[in-house]
C-alpha cells in the first residue's frame, strides 16, 4: 500500500499529465462524430459575447463594399421578380411557402482548418435551429451545427465532414459535395458516373435530394475533372462562387417540409 | 510579492487568448497561417513554481482557446504537452545553469532563449497538427503546416518577447 502510495506521489505530474491529455483526446474524439461537438463551440454565451463586440467594432470597416453587394442582389432580384411572366400563380400566402429565410451577419469566420466553423450573430431568439441550410448571395456557405440564445455556430462546406447533396446544372446528376482540406477555393465533387459528359465550366448547383438546402443553389463551376480509383466516377474540382475568406451577409434558409419528408424517408427505409 | 506574480500571470492568460482569438486566429497568411503567440504564457511562466498547478493551468489556457476556435480540445491537448515538457526541455537547454537558486529566463543567454521557445513551438505545433490532420497518410501535409506555422509563431513570439521582455534584474 505504501508503494503504491509512494509510486502516486512520484509521478504525480505524469499521471495529471495522462489524466489531461486523455480528457483533451476525450472530448476531440467525442466531438468527431456528428452533433455532439456541443460543448466545443464559438457560439456559447462568454466567446459569442466577445465574437459580437469585436465584430460591432470592426463591421464598419467595409461598410461601403457590403452595401454595394447587396445593392446588386437587391438589382438582381428585381430583375427577376419584374419579369415574371405569371404574377398571378405568386403564392403570397406565408402558410404555404415551403422555405423561410433569415437574414444574419457572420462574427467569426475560418477557413484555414480542417475542420472550419463560422459563427453568426442569429441563435435561438432569432428561431434558427440546427440543420438549417445557410447561404450568402453567391453560394451556398454551410449547415447550422449548434445554437445557442443569440448566436449559431455553422459548419462551412470547407470542413472535412460536410456531405452535400449536389448537380450538374444542365444535367441535372446528382453526386456529394466534400472538401479534401487543401485550398479554401475548391470543393469536390464526387460520385457522378462516368458516362455523364463534363465541360469545364459548368456550373454546380445544389441538388433536390437534399432536405436542408432547395434545389439550384449556386455552389460553383467546374475546375477540372478526373476519374477516381476504380475508374467508375468522376472526381471534380469545383471552384466556389463564393470567396470563403470574406462573408459578411448571410440568409439561413429554413424548409419548412423538412420534418415531413425525413418522416417519409424514415418510414421507407424501415418497411425494407 | 506572491500575488504580484498571480495577477501578472492572470492578465498575461486573459490578454494571451483575446489577442490570439481576436488577432492571430484571423490572420490567414498566405491562407492558412495562423501564428500561435499564446505559448508565450508557457515562455513566461516562472519557472520554480508548482508544477501540478501549471499543467492545469496550461490545460486551461488551451481549453479556453479551443473553445473560441471550434478545434475541439486540440489547443488543449497540445498545450499540456508542452507544459508537461517544459522542464524536461529546460534542463537541456540551460543545463546546469538551471540549478542555480538565482537562474531567471532574463539571465540566460540569446541562443538559449530562443532554442527553449522554438523547441517549445516546434512540439506544440507538431501535437496540434498531428491531432488535427490525425493521419498518417497525410504526414506530408502535417510537416508542410508544421514548418511554415513554427517559422511564423517563432517569429512573432520572438518580436512580443523583446516587445514585453522580463526586466533583467
Amino acid at each position: 500500500m505504501q508503494q503504491i502510495i509512494n509510486f502516486i506521489l512520484r509521478y504525480k505530474n505524469f499521471l495529471l499529465y495522462i489524466f489531461l491529455m486523455m480528457v483533451a483526446i476525450g472530448f476531440t474524439i467525442q466531438s468527431h462524430s456528428y452533433h455532439q461537438s456541443t460543448f466545443f463551440n464559438s457560439s456559447s454565451w462568454i466567446t459569442g459575447n466577445i465574437y459580437e463586440t469585436s465584430f460591432d467594432i470592426t463591421s464598419y470597416f467595409d461598410l461601403r463594399k457590403e452595401n454595394n453587394k447587396l445593392v446588386n442582389e437587391n438589382q438582381r432580384l428585381r430583375l427577376l421578380l419584374f419579369n415574371k411572366k405569371d404574377t398571378l400563380a405568386t403564392e403570397l400566402d406565408s402558410t404555404k411557402m415551403s422555405y423561410t429565410i433569415s437574414s444574419g451577419q457572420v462574427i467569426k469566420n475560418s477557413y484555414a482548418n480542417q475542420r472550419n466553423y463560422i459563427t453568426i450573430n442569429k441563435g435561438e431568439k432569432d428561431s434558427i435551429k440546427p440543420d438549417m441550410g445557410v447561404i450568402t448571395s453567391d453560394g451556398i456557405l454551410g449547415i447550422v451545427e449548434n445554437v445557442s440564445g443569440n448566436n449559431a455556430t455553422v459548419q462551412s462546406i470547407l470542413n472535412d465532414r460536410s456531405n452535400i447533396n449536389a448537380k450538374l446544372k444542365n444535367t441535372n446528376h446528382f453526386g456529394s459535395l466534400v472538401w479534401n482540406a487543401e485550398t479554401y477555393n475548391t470543393v469536390q465533387l464526387i460520385d457522378i458516373p462516368r458516362l455523364v459528359p463534363l465541360v469545364v465550366g459548368d456550373t454546380i448547383v445544389t441538388g433536390a435530394m437534399s432536405s436542408i438546402f432547395p434545389e439550384n443553389i449556386p455552389i460553383g463551376t467546374i475546375k477540372q475533372f478526373d476519374l477516381d480509383k476504380a475508374k467508375s466516377f468522376w472526381r471534380i474540382e469545383v471552384s466556389l462562387f463564393n470567396d470563403m475568406t470574406n462573408i459578411k451577409n448571410v440568409y439561413i434558409v429554413y424548409n419548412t417540409n423538412r420534418e415531413e419528408v425525413l418522416e417519409l424517408q424514415e418510414k421507407t427505409d424501415s418497411n425494407d | 510579492m506572491i500575488s504580484n506574480s498571480y495577477f501578472i500571470n492572470v492578465i498575461r492568460f486573459a490578454l494571451l487568448v483575446l489577442v490570439q482569438v481576436l488577432v492571430f486566429n484571423r490572420l490567414n497568411f498566405f491562407g492558412f497561417i495562423n501564428p500561435m503567440v499564446y505559448i508565450l504564457f508557457l515562455y513566461w511562466y516562472p519557472i520554480k513554481q508548482n508544477r501540478a498547478a501549471f499543467i492545469g493551468l496550461s490545460f486551461l489556457l488551451g481549453l479556453s482557446i479551443d473553445f473560441f476556435s471550434d478545434t475541439m480540445a486540440i489547443n488543449a491537448a497540445s498545450t499540456v504537452t508542452i507544459a508537461y515538457l517544459r522542464p524536461a526541455i529546460m534542463r537541456f537547454v540551460f543545463g546546469v545553469n538551471l540549478e542555480f537558486q538565482s537562474f531567471k529566463l532574463g539571465n540566460a543567454t540569446y541562443v538559449q532563449q530562443f532554442t527553449f521557445l522554438a523547441l517549445l513551438i516546434v512540439v506544440h505545433h507538431f501535437v496540434f497538427f498531428a491531432l488535427e490532420i490525425f493521419s498518417f497518410a497525410n504526414m506530408l501535409l502535417i510537416l508542410k503546416k508544421v514548418l511554415s506555422i513554427s517559422l511564423a509563431s517563432l517569429l512573432l513570439c520572438l518580436l512580443f518577447s523583446s516587445l514585453f521582455s522580463v526586466r533583467k534584474e
